[in-house]
C-alpha cells in the first residue's frame, strides 16, 4: 500500500480550474517532487493532501485513510513544513514543539522534542522566541516540528528556500536519511533544480494545474530534449504545450 | 475526542501568559475597574434610595454579568491568539478535531474566567460587603448559565471571525454591550418595551438575573424558570457548536483556512 495516493484530484475556484485530474502515488522510503511553475497548483494539491482544501473531485488517503472522511487518523502520519506556516513567532522553540507534540499525539514528548532539537541543531534557540530568530533557523523550527510524530508522509513545500546553501545540504542530508531508515514517504517542492535531482527518486511537473511530465530527474530532461532539469523547468513553464500533457487532454484553465 | 490534544490548546496559553503582563493583566484588570464603578454607584444609591438593596441586587448582577462576559473573552481570545500567529495552517493541517480545539478553547476560559471572578468576588466581598452568601446554592445554576451562555457567544464569535476574517475582531468585541440591554442585568424584563421582552426570553441570562433579583428582594421565583434559562443555554452552546463547524466545513471547502488573510475566496 502506498504511503500516499491522490487520485483524480479536481479543485474549481468558482469557474477557475485549479488542479485538474491530477494522480500520483508515493511509497515508503521514496521522496517525490512536484515541481512546476507559480500557480501551477502545487500548494493547491499540497493543501488538499492536508485535508484543508476539499477537493471538488477525486480523493487523497495516506496510508489507505481517506483524509477528508477519516481526517484525525490520517493526519496523525502525516505532518508537513511550509515556508508560509512558520510557528507562533511569540512561544519560544521548546514551548512550540511542546504543544505540537501534544497535538499530534507524541509519547515521552520530553524526549522527543529534545530528540528533534539536536537533530535540528536548535539547542542554543531552546528558549529563544520563533519570532526573533531567522528565516532559516525558522525554517529549521518547523522541520522539527515535521519529524515530531515521525510522520509516515512528509511533505515539504520549498523547506531550504531561506535556508544557506551548508544549512540546506545539511537539511537534505537528514530528510534523505529519514527516507533511507524508509520510515515514510516525502513530496518535496522545490524551485532549486539542482536540489531536486540530488533529493529526489522521481518528479512530477504541473503546469495549469495538471500533471505534465513524471519521471526520474536525471533522466527526464534528456527524453524531453532538454539538457538540465532546470531547462526543462523553463520549458515547461513558458511552453507547456509543446510538452503535451500524458494523455493528450487539452491544458485546465476558466471553465 | 482525546484530552490531551485539547490540553495543547490550554498549555499553549499557559506558555503565552506566562511572563505577559499584556495577557495577565485584563484576566482581572478591567472587571476590577467595573467592580469599583459599580460598587460606588451603587452605594450611592443605597444611600438616596433607602429600603431597595442596590448592592446585593445591582453590583452582585454586575459581577454574574461581567463573569459571563470574561468567559466569552476567554474563549475568543484564545481563538484570536490563533489568528494573531496565522497559526490556523498548523492547527487545522494536524490531527486535532474541530471540539478538541473548541473543547481547549472552554477549558482555556474555565481558567481565565476563574481568575477574574475571585478578583471580583474578594473586591465586592471586602471593600464594597456584597453578601454572597445571600444567593444562597442559587450561586451555582447562576454561574452554570452564565458559563454555558459565555462560552456559546465567544464560539459563535470565533466563528465570525473564522467565517469573514480578521477585520470581523470588531464584531466580537461589542457582543456583550449589544446583549445586556435584553439580558436584564441592571433591571428586571417588565421594564423592556412589549417587543424586547420575547428577545430577553430568549436569553439564558435574563433567567439568571431575574432569579437574583426575587431572591434578593425576597419574593417566590419558580425554579423551572432557571431550568429553561439552563436549557437555554446548553441549546445555545450546541447551536454555537454547529455553527462553527459549518463555518470551518465552509472554509474548507473554499480554501479560506490556507490563504485566510485574504478573508474571502472568490
Amino acid at each position: 500500500m502506498p504511503v500516499l495516493a491522490a487520485s483524480n484530484l479536481r479543485k474549481l475556484y468558482g469557474m477557475t480550474v485549479a488542479v485538474e485530474d491530477v494522480s500520483f502515488a508515493i511509497e515508503a522510503g521514496e521522496t517525490v517532487g512536484l515541481l512546476g511553475p507559480n500557480g501551477a497548483g502545487k500548494t493547491t494539491t499540497i493543501n488538499m493532501i492536508l485535508g484543508v482544501l476539499e477537493p471538488t473531485a477525486g480523493s487523497v488517503t495516506i496510508e489507505g485513510l481517506d483524509v477528508m472522511r477519516q481526517r484525525r487518523a490520517a493526519l496523525q502520519l502525516t505532518n508537513f513544513a511550509a515556508v508560509y506556516a512558520p510557528l507562533p513567532g511569540n512561544l519560544t522553540v521548546v514551548q512550540n514543539l511542546m504543544v505540537f507534540a501534544r497535538v499530534y499525539g507524541v509519547r515521552n514528548r520530553q524526549a522527543r522534542v529534545s530528540a528533534v532539537i539536536d537533530e535540528f541543531d536548535l539547542g542554543r534557540f531552546r528558549d529563544v522566541k520563533c519570532g526573533v530568530l531567522s528565516s532559516g533557523e525558522q525554517t529549521r523550527v518547523s522541520l522539527a516540528k515535521a519529524m515530531l510524530n515521525e510522520p509516515r508522509l512528509l511533505l515539504l513545500d520549498e523547506p531550504t528556500a531561506s535556508l544557506d546553501p551548508s544549512t540546506a545540504r545539511d537539511i537534505r542530508a537528514r530528510i534523505r536519511l529519514f527516507t533511507e531508515r524508509g520510515q515514510g514517504g516525502v513530496l518535496w517542492t522545490s524551485h532549486n533544480m539542482l536540489e531536486v535531482e540530488q533529493v529526489c527518486d522521481r518528479v512530477l511537473f504541473l503546469s495549469h494545474g495538471r500533471i505534465l511530465l513524471e519521471g526520474d530527474p536525471k533522466s527526464l530532461p534528456a527524453q524531453h530534449g532538454k539538457a538540465t532539469l532546470e531547462e526543462l523547468f523553463i520549458a515547461v513553464a513558458r511552453e507547456p504545450l509543446s510538452l503535451g500533457t500524458s494523455d493528450g487532454a487539452p491544458s485546465p484553465g476558466t471553465l | 475526542m482525546r484530552w490531551s490534544r485539547m490540553l495543547a490548546v490550554v498549555e499553549r496559553q499557559l506558555y503565552l501568559m506566562r511572563g505577559s503582563p499584556a495577557r495577565v493583566v485584563p484576566l482581572f484588570g478591567f472587571v476590577v475597574i467595573d467592580i469599583v464603578l459599580w460598587g460606588f454607584i451603587t452605594r450611592y444609591l443605597d444611600m438616596v434610595s433607602p429600603g431597595i438593596n442596590f448592592l446585593t441586587s445591582l453590583l452582585g448582577a454586575v459581577v454574574l454579568w461581567d463573569f459571563c462576559v470574561r468567559v466569552l473573552h476567554g474563549v475568543t481570545m484564545t481563538f484570536f491568539e490563533d489568528v494573531w500567529s496565522r497559526n490556523f495552517l498548523n492547527i487545522f493541517a494536524s490531527p486535532l478535531s474541530v471540539g478538541e480545539y473548541l473543547g481547549g478553547q472552554v477549558v482555556s476560559s474555565m481558567l481565565t474566567s476563574a481568575v477574574g471572578l475571585v478578583a471580583m468576588v474578594l473586591l465586592a466581598t471586602l471593600v464594597f460587603g456584597v453578601p454572597f452568601g445571600a444567593y444562597g446554592a442559587m450561586v451555582i445554576p447562576f454561574l452554570l448559565v452564565l458559563f454555558l451562555f459565555g462560552i456559546a457567544m465567544g464560539i459563535i464569535g470565533a466563528a465570525c471571525v473564522l467565517r469573514w476574517g480578521p477585520a470581523a475582531e470588531w464584531f466580537v468585541w461589542p457582543i456583550p454591550a449589544v446583549i445586556a440591554p435584553f439580558a436584564g442585568v441592571f433591571y428586571p424584563v417588565a421594564t423592556l418595551p412589549a417587543w424586547m421582552q420575547p428577545i430577553a426570553r430568549a436569553m439564558p441570562p435574563a433567567y439568571v438575573f431575574e432569579a437574583l433579583r426575587a431572591i434578593v428582594l425576597g419574593r417566590p421565583f419558580r425554579g423551572t424558570s432557571l431550568l429553561i434559562g439552563t436549557a437555554l443555554a446548553v441549546a445555545y452552546v450546541a447551536a454555537a457548536g454547529w455553527i462553527f463547524t459549518r463555518v470551518h466545513r465552509h472554509a474548507v471547502r473554499t480554501g479560506l483556512i490556507a490563504r485566510y488573510s485574504a478573508e474571502t475566496i472568490t
